[in-house]
C-alpha cells in the first residue's frame, strides 16, 4: 500500500517539557488513522508539525513520497484544529469564501465548491446569516465544510464531533467515510475511544511524547486480549475447578472465565461437555480500546498537561 | 504577498463597511463642526436692539456715546431715577445708566447700570467697553493728551529682527506658526499611534479568543496573518484621515457659501473680547499679515511628506509590537493593560521630548528623541515643522528616517516571534518574560 504520510523520528521539544519525542509511524493511502493519546501527550503538537504550523526540532515528514514542503503543500492538507473558530460577525458564504481563497483557491474555484458542499449538507440557506446566529452544531458543520472543501489529500480532524448532536454527527461520519472512499486519508484525533473503533482502521497511541501503540484496531485488540471467555450454560455445575482455566466472573448462568497459559478454549469447552452440561453461548471477550487505552495510560501521571524536565 | 494582500482587504472591508466606520469617520467631524458653528452663531448674535437710557447728570459723556452698530442703542435723557426705573418696567428701554451730578471721572465711583433682565457677557462687553473707552477718551483730556496722540505713541514699537546664522530671517509669528504646526502634527501621530495601534491588538485578540487563528494559521504564515492585519487597518487609517482632510476643507468651503455674512462677521468681531482686541491689536501692527507670512514660509509639501513619511514608519514600527502583546494575552482585556506599559512608555515620553523640541527644535533632547525610533516619529515632527535645515539638519533627517525603518524591521522581527508562538497559546497570559524567552526559540 502507498503511503500517504510518513513520520520519521519526529522531535520537538519546548523549555520546558519533551512535546514529541522521536515519533515515527505511516498512514496508509485512503485509510482512516486514529491519533489517540491522554490530554497533554502530545497529540497536538504532532498534527501541528504534520500541518506545518510548527516545524520539528529533528526528524523527518515525507507528504506524498515527497519531503514535507509547509509553504506549498497547503492545498494537500485540510486541518480543523481542536481549538477552532470563526469571525462572528462574518457572513457565512463570505467567511467560507475567504478561507478558500486563503488555502489559494481562486475566487470562481472555491465559489464553485462551497456551492457544491452547502447544496450535500443543506447549508445553501445560511449563506448570508452570521456565524454568531448560529448554534454550536451548525458552526461545526461548517467548519468541516471548510476544512475539506478543497479537496486536500490528507484530512485532520482534531475531535470532529464535540457538540455535534447524533444526527449530524452521523451525516459527518457518512461524509469521513465517503471522503476516505474517494481516496483521502483521514487522521482522526480524539478521546472518544468508541467513535474510534467505529471508524478507524489503524491507531497510534501517544502518551508523553512517545508512541506507546501501533497497529490496526483487530491487531491491537488481539495483542491486548486477555484470553478471556464468555460461557452461557443452561445450568451451573457443582464442580467449577479445572487445570485450564480460572473463573473469573459468575452471574447466574453466565460465567466468564481466564484460560489459563498452555491451554485452549477447546479445553474449557471439553471441561464443560464432559459433564454433558448444555453450551448455549460462548464467546471471546476482546478487550475495548477504551480499556487498553486506560490500562496503558494510567498511572503515568499524564492527565495534567505534564511538564516532564529534559533530563539528556 | 498574495494572502497578505488578501487578509488585508479582509480587514479593511470588515472595518470600513461596519456602521461605527462611517459615524467616527464623517459623523465624528461634522458633529465637531456643528457644535462649532453653533458656538459662533450664538456668540455673534447677541442681542438686538437693546436700547439703553443714559441719564448723565455730571456730563461726563458731553451727549455722545458710540452709536456705531444697531445693537446697542444709547439714548441721553434728563429724568430722574424714579421715571428711568418706570421706563425699565414699561419696556421703554431695556436698560438705563444713572451718573450722578456729584460723579467726577477722576474719582472710584462706580456707574449705576440697571437693566429689565439679565443680559448676556457678549452684551455687558460691549456696554462696558464702549463706555470705558468714551471715560478714557476724557481723562486722556484732562492730561492734555489726545486720542490719535496716544495711537501714535503705541504704533513705535521697536520691532528686533531676529535671524538665524544662514541669514533667513526669522519673524515671531513664523516661529508661532512653526510651534503650532510641529505641535499638532507630532500630537496627530501620537493619537494616530494609539488608535490605531490599539485597533490592530484588538483585531488580533478577537482572532484569539475566537479561536479562528489557528485555523487560518494552517493556511497562512503567521507573518503573513499579522503583516495582513497591520496593513489592513493602517489602509483604513489613511482612508480615515484623507476622509478628515477632504471634510475639513468641504466644510469650511461650505459653510462660506452657506453663510457669507456669518465669515464676514467672524472676521470682523472674534467670538472673545480678549480675541476681539487682540485681533485688532494684528490688525493695526501688521501681525495679521505675519501670520499669513508665516504659514506662506512653512514648507507645507515638505512637512505633509514628513508627515505622512513618520505617520507610516511610526505606525508599523509600533503596531506590530501592539499585535504580540495581543497575541499573548487571552480574554481579558485587564491582562492587555499591564504588557501594554512598555509599549505606551516610550510614546508618551516621545509626547513629553516633542513639547520640548517644539520650542528648542536644536536641543539634545530633541536630536535624541528625534533619531530614536521610538520616539521619533512624534518628535520628528516637532523639528521639521520649524524648518530644514533651520530645525533640523538634512543629514539627521535622513537618518532618522533610516533608523525608523531599521526599527520597524526590528521590532517586526521580534513581534512576529512572540506572535507565531502567542497566538497558538490558550490559557493564561504570558509574561513579558516568557515572551522574550519566545523571541529567541527557533521557529
Amino acid at each position: 500500500m502507498e503511503k500517504i504520510l510518513e513520520l520519521q523520528n519526529l522531535k520537538k521539544y519546548y523549555a520546558t517539557q519533551k512535546a514529541v519525542d522521536d515519533i515515527s509511524f505511516s498512514i496508509e493511502k485512503g485509510s482512516i488513522f486514529g491519533l489517540l493519546g491522554p490530554n497533554g501527550a502530545g497529540k497536538t503538537t504532532l498534527l501541528r508539525m504534520i500541518t506545518g504550523i510548527f516545524y520539528p526540532d529533528s526528524g523527518i515528514i515525507n507528504l506524498d513520497g515527497k519531503v514535507f514542503d509547509p509553504l506549498n503543500d497547503i492545498l494537500k492538507i485540510g486541518y480543523m484544529p481542536e481549538e477552532r473558530g470563526l469571525y462572528k460577525k462574518m457572513k457565512i458564504g463570505e467567511q467560507a469564501l475567504y478561507l478558500a481563497q486563503l488555502k489559494g483557491l481562486s475566487k470562481s474555484e472555491a465559489m464553485e465548491k462551497i456551492k457544491f458542499w452547502f447544496k450535500r449538507l443543506e447549508m445553501e440557506s445560511w449563506w448570508n446569516k452570521k456565524v454568531e446566529d448560529l448554534s454550536k452544531g451548525m458552526s461545526q458543520k461548517l467548519q468541516f465544510v471548510i476544512t475539506v472543501l478543497h479537496e486536500p489529500k490528507l484530512i485532520i480532524l482534531d475531535e470532529p464531533f464535540s457538540g455535534l448532536d447524533p444526527v449530524n454527527a452521523n451525516l459527518i461520519k457518512d461524509e469521513i467515510h465517503g471522503l476516505a472512499q474517494r481516496g483521502c486519508t483521514v487522521i482522526f484525533s480524539t478521546h472518544r475511544m468508541e467513535q474510534v473503533e467505529e471508524i478507524c482502521n489503524h491507531i497510534v497511541l501517544v502518551n508523553l511524547g512517545q508512541k506507546i501503540l501501533d497497529g490496526t484496531v483487530a491487531n491491537v485488540k488481539q495483542q491486548f486480549k486477555e484470553n478471556k471467555f464468555r460461557i452461557q450454560l443452561a445450568e451451573i455445575p457443582q464442580n467449577l475447578v479445572s487445570s485450564s482455566f480460572e473463573l473469573v466472573e459468575q452471574k447466574e448462568k453466565q460465567l466468564t472465565v481466564k484460560i489459563n497459559e498452555g491451554s485452549r478454549s477447546n479445553d474449557v469447552l471439553e471441561f464443560f461437555l464432559q459433564q454433558n452440561i448444555n453450551i448455549e453461548s460462548f464467546n471471546e471477550i476482546l478487550p475495548s480500546l477504551n480499556e487498553i487505552f486506560i490500562h496503558l495510560v494510567e498511572g503515568t501521571k499524564s492527565t495534567t498537561r505534564a511538564f516532564q524536565t529534559i533530563n539528556d | 504577498m498574495n494572502k497578505i494582500l488578501l487578509i488585508a482587504k479582509r480587514e479593511f472591508l470588515s472595518r470600513v463597511q461596519k456602521k461605527t466606520f462611517l459615524l467616527t469617520t464623517i459623523g465624528l467631524p461634522l458633529i465637531i463642526f456643528v457644535f462649532y458653528g453653533m458656538i459662533i452663531y450664538f456668540s455673534v448674535k447677541t442681542t438686538d436692539n437693546y436700547k439703553i437710557a443714559v441719564a448723565d447728570n455730571a456730563n461726563i459723556f458731553n451727549g455722545k456715546l458710540f452709536n456705531n452698530d444697531n445693537e446697542i442703542v444709547f439714548e441721553f435723557v434728563h429724568s430722574p431715577l424714579t421715571e428711568l426705573q418706570k421706563d425699565l418696567a414699561t419696556n421703554k428701554y431695556n436698560a438705563y445708566l444713572f451718573v450722578p451730578e456729584n460723579y467726577t471721572i477722576e474719582g472710584k465711583d462706580t456707574l449705576q447700570f440697571r437693566s429689565s433682565k439679565a443680559m448676556g457677557i457678549m452684551t455687558r462687553d460691549k456696554i462696558q467697553s464702549r463706555i470705558n473707552k468714551a471715560l478714557e477718551e476724557k481723562r486722556l483730556m484732562g492730561l492734555n493728551i489726545s486720542k490719535s496722540q496716544l495711537d501714535s505713541l503705541q504704533q513705535e514699537k521697536e520691532t528686533i529682527n531676529f535671524t538665524s546664522a544662514n541669514g533667513k530671517t526669522e519673524n515671531e509669528t513664523k516661529v508661532g506658526v512653526s510651534y503650532a504646526v510641529g505641535m499638532i502634527s507630532g500630537f496627530m501621530i501620537y493619537i494616530i499611534l494609539f488608535i490605531y495601534g490599539t485597533m490592530v491588538m484588538r483585531g488580533v485578540m478577537e482572532e484569539k479568543v475566537n479561536r479562528i487563528a489557528e485555523v487560518i494559521i494552517s493556511s497562512v504564515k503567521p507573518f503573513q496573518l499579522m503583516m495582513g492585519k497591520i496593513t489592513g487597518i493602517g489602509t483604513v487609517g489613511l482612508v480615515q484621515f484623507i476622509i478628515w482632510i477632504v471634510l475639513v476643507f468641504g466644510v469650511q468651503f461650505g459653510i462660506t457659501l452657506l453663510f457669507p455674512d456669518l465669515v464676514g462677521n467672524l472676521h470682523g468681531q472674534p467670538m472673545q473680547p480678549a480675541g476681539m482686541q487682540a485681533a485688532e491689536a494684528m490688525k493695526n501692527s501688521g501681525a495679521l499679515n505675519g501670520l499669513i507670512e508665516g504659514l506662506n514660509t512653512i514648507n507645507f509639501p515638505l512637512i505633509i511628506g514628513c508627515f505622512i513619511f513618520y505617520f507610516i514608519g511610526g505606525y508599523l514600527l509600533y503596531s506590530s509590537l501592539f499585535a504580540a502583546v495581543g497575541s499573548a494575552v487571552n480574554e481579558d482585556p485587564q491582562d492587555a493593560q499591564s504588557l501594554l506599559l512598555p509599549i505606551t512608555m516610550p510614546i508618551v515620553f516621545g509626547m513629553v521630548i516633542m513639547t520640548k523640541a517644539v520650542n528648542d527644535p536644536n536641543s539634545t533632547i530633541a536630536i535624541f528623541g528625534s533619531l530614536f525610533p521610538l520616539t521619533s516619529p512624534i518628535v520628528m515632527m516637532a523639528r521639521v515643522a520649524h524648518g530644514v535645515p533651520e530645525g533640523v539638519s538634512y543629514l539627521q533627517l535622513a537618518l532618522s528616517m533610516v533608523f525608523l525603518i531599521l526599527g520597524f524591521l526590528g521590532t517586526t522581527w521580534v513581534a512576529a516571534k512572540i506572535y507565531r508562538i502567542g497566538i497558538l497559546m490558550y490559557g493564561k497570559k504570558a509574561t513579558w518574560k516568557e515572551m522574550i524567552k519566545w523571541t529567541f526559540r527557533n521557529n
